[in-house]
C-alpha cells in the first residue's frame, strides 16, 4: 500500500483527468454521436424498409385477389350472356314454330273451306246436270212413252228419289 | 479489405515478439547480481519516466547510452518551471533552473542543493522535498498519442458513415460490431433502454482508451500506462463522479434508507447505525475496486512477461532460452486477451454502477428525469 501511495504521481493524475475529459468531449462530438446516430438511422431504415416490403406484399396480394374477383365476375357474366342467348334462340324457334303451325292451320282451314265450297258447287252443278239429265230423260221418256202419263210421272219420281239417295 | 487487416495482425504479433529486445541492455554490467538487476529493470519499466526511451546501449567502458526523446519537465515550485528532461542526463546530473537545483532519483524529481545530495531516512527513502510534478512524462505522451489515434480513427469512421450512406467500410467493419456490442450488451443490458444514451460516450471512450493503452503496453515501446496507479485512479474518480452526479432519488434512498418503509423507524435506527456506513463505504469501494483491478492486472501482466524474458539472461543455456522465449510468447498471447478483457471488465462494471445510479423503482419522477436529461 505504501508503495502504491509512493508511486502515485499527482502530475500524471492531473494530466489523465484533463486529457480524458477532453478526449471524451471531442469524441462525443466528432465520433460517438455521429456514429451512434448513423447506426440508429440505419436500423430505423432497415425496419422501415422491411415494413414497406411487407406492405407491398400485402398490397400485391390484394391486387391479385381483386383481379381474381374481376375474372370471376367476367366469367359469370359471359355465362349469363350465353344462357340468355340460348334462351332467346329457343324462344325464337318456338315462336316461329307456333307461327308456322298457325299459318299452316289457317291454310289447311282455307283449303278445307275451298274444298267444301267447291264440293258444294260441284254438288250443285251435279244437281243441275242431274236435273237437266232428268229433263232430257223425261223428254225422251215422254217422247217414247207419252202415251202412258201415269207411268211417266211415276218414273220421274223414282228417278229423282234415286238421285237424292246418291 | 481483408488482407491488410491480416497483415496488421501479423505485424502486431511480430511487435509482441519484440518484447524480448528489452532486456538486452541489462546484460552487461559485471559484479552486479543478475537477479536484482532484472528486478530493478522491471521496476523501472513499470514506472513512469521523464524520457521516451527507445533503447539503450552500453559502450566498452560500461557506460549506458540511452537512445530516445527527452520530454518536457513542468514543475510547480513557487512558480512554474519548464525545462527539458535532457538536463537531468538520466539522473546523472543536477538540473539548475532559476537558481533551484533538481535531481532525478528513481524516476522522481527531488529538490536538492547544488551538488545534488539526497538525504535518506532509515528506510532508505529520500527525505528531500518533491516539487509538484506536472511533467509531460512518457505516460502522458502515450495518452496523447492514444487520444489522437482514437480521435482520428473514430471521427474518420463517423465521416465514412456520412459518405457511404451509413455503411461501414474498412476499419469500421472491425470497430462497428464492438461499438454495437458496447451499446447492446453493456449499456442497454445494465442501464436500460431509457437512459443508456447519456452514458454511451463515456463507456465507448473508456473502453477504447483502456484497450488501446493496454495494447500499446504490449508493444516494445513498453509503456505501462494502464498499469499506473495514477491513471487508473483518474478513471475511477471519473466513474465515481458520473455515478453520483447522475444518481436518482431512488439511488440515494437506497443508500440512506435501504429498508424503505417496510419497517418502523425505531427498528431501522439500530440496523442503520451499521448499514448506512457500509452503504456509504460501498460508494467508494466500488470505484476503488475498479482502479485496483485494472492496475494490478496490467502490472502483473508486465511483471510476468518481463520476468520470463529475464529468465533468458539467468539461464543462458540452449534449453532455458527457447523455453522462456516460448513461455513469454504464450503469455504475450494471453496478455492480448487480458488487454481486451480488462477494458471490457472496466466498462462493464462502470455501466453496472451507472445502472444502479439511474435505477428508478416508481414512475412518479418521470417528468423530473426528462427535465434533467434535457438539461444534460
Amino acid at each position: 500500500m505504501e508503495k502504491l501511495v509512493n508511486d502515485f504521481s499527482f502530475g500524471l493524475f492531473f494530466w489523465q483527468i484533463i486529457l480524458f475529459v477532453l478526449l471524451l468531449l471531442l469524441l462525443r462530438k466528432f465520433a460517438w454521436k455521429p456514429i451512434l446516430n448513423a447506426v440508429n438511422d440505419r436500423e430505423e431504415g432497415i425496419k422501415d424498409a422491411l415494413a414497406a416490403a411487407e406492405n407491398a406484399k400485402k398490397e400485391m396480394q390484394n391486387v391479385t385477389a381483386d383481379s381474381e374477383k374481376l375474372l370471376q365476375e367476367a366469367r359469370a357474366e359471359r355465362e349469363a350472356m350465353l344462357k340468355e342467348a340460348r334462351e332467346i334462340k329457343d324462344k325464337m324457334i318456338a315462336e316461329s314454330k307456333d307461327q308456322a303451325k298457325a299459318e299452316g292451320d289457317k291454310m289447311i282451314k282455307q283449303a278445307q273451306a275451298t274444298i267444301e265450297s267447291e264440293k258444294k258447287a260441284a254438288v250443285a252443278d251435279i244437281k243441275n246436270q242431274v236435273a237437266e239429265l232428268s229433263v232430257e230423260i223425261a223428254e225422251k221418256v215422254i217422247k217414247e212413252q207419252l202415251s202412258n202419263k201415269d207411268k211417266q210421272l211415276k218414273l220421274v219420281d223414282d228417278m229423282l228419289g234415286d238421285i237424292k239417295l246418291n | 479489405m481483408r488482407k491488410p487487416f491480416l497483415l496488421k495482425f501479423l505485424l502486431a504479433a511480430v511487435l509482441l515478439l519484440g518484447n524480448t529486445a528489452f532486456a538486452s541492455d541489462s546484460d552487461v554490467e559485471e559484479g552486479k547480481d543478475k537477479k536484482t538487476e532484472i528486478k530493478e529493470f522491471i521496476e523501472h519499466h513499470l514506472q513512469d519516466s521523464h524520457y521516451f526511451n527507445l533503447y539503450g546501449t552500453t559502450d566498452e567502458h560500461g557506460k549506458v547510452h540511452h537512445v530516445g526523446i527527452p520530454l518536457p519537465v513542468i514543475l510547480w515550485d513557487n512558480g512554474l518551471k519548464v525545462f527539458s528532461s535532457s538536463k537531468f542526463h538520466h539522473g546523472e546530473e543536477v538540473a539548475e533552473v532559476d537558481g533551484n537545483y533538481y535531481k532525478l532519483y528513481h524516476s522522481k524529481i527531488y529538490k536538492t542543493d547544488a551538488e545534488g545530495t539526497i538525504t535518506y531516512d532509515e528506510e532508505h527513502h529520500p527525505t528531500n522535498v518533491r516539487p509538484l510534478d506536472f511533467s509531460i512524462t512518457k505516460s502522458v505522451v502515450m495518452m496523447l498519442v492514444t487520444g489522437l489515434l482514437l480521435l482520428w480513427l473514430f471521427s474518420s469512421l463517423a465521416k465514412s458513415y456520412a459518405k457511404n450512406n451509413s455503411v461501414p467500410t474498412g476499419a469500421g467493419r472491425f470497430f462497428e460490431p464492438i461499438v454495437l456490442y458496447i451499446r447492446d450488451d453493456i449499456a442497454i443490458a445494465n442501464i436500460g433502454e431509457k437512459k443508456y444514451k447519456r452514458y454511451m460516450p463515456f463507456l465507448l471512450t473508456v473502453f477504447f482508451f483502456i484497450w488501446f493503452l493496454n495494447m500499446f503496453g504490449l508493444t516494445p515501446l513498453g509503456v505501462n500506462v494502464t498499469g499506473n496507479i495514477a491513471v487508473t485512479t483518474a478513471l475511477a474518480v471519473i466513474v465515481f463522479l458520473i455515478t453520483n452526479f447522475t444518481g436518482t432519488k431512488d439511488y440515494w434512498k437506497h443508500i440512506f434508507d435501504p429498508l424503505g418503509d417496510g419497517m418502523p423507524w425505531y427498528g431501522k435506527i439500530i440496523i442503520y447505525i451499521i448499514l448506512v456506513p457500509i452503504e456509504i463505504l460501498g460508494l467508494f469501494i466500488k470505484p476503488f475496486a475498479l482502479l485496483i483491478r485494472l492496475y494490478a492486472n496490467m502490472t502483473a501482466g508486465h511483471v510476468v512477461l518481463m520476468s520470463l524474458v529475464g529468465l533468458i539472461f539467468i539461464f543462458k543455456s540452449w534449453v532455458g532460452g527457447p523455453l522462456s522465449f516460448g513461455l513469454s510468447f504464450a503469455i504475450s498471447l494471453i496478455e492480448v486477451l487480458v488487454a481486451l478483457l480488462q477494458a471490457y471488465i472496466f466498462t462493464m462494471l462502470a455501466a453496472l454502477y451507472f445502472g444502479f445510479a439511474s435505477e428508478e423503482h416508481d414512475h412518479d419522477h418521470e417528468h423530473e428525469e426528462e427535465a434533467e436529461l434535457a438539461h444534460l
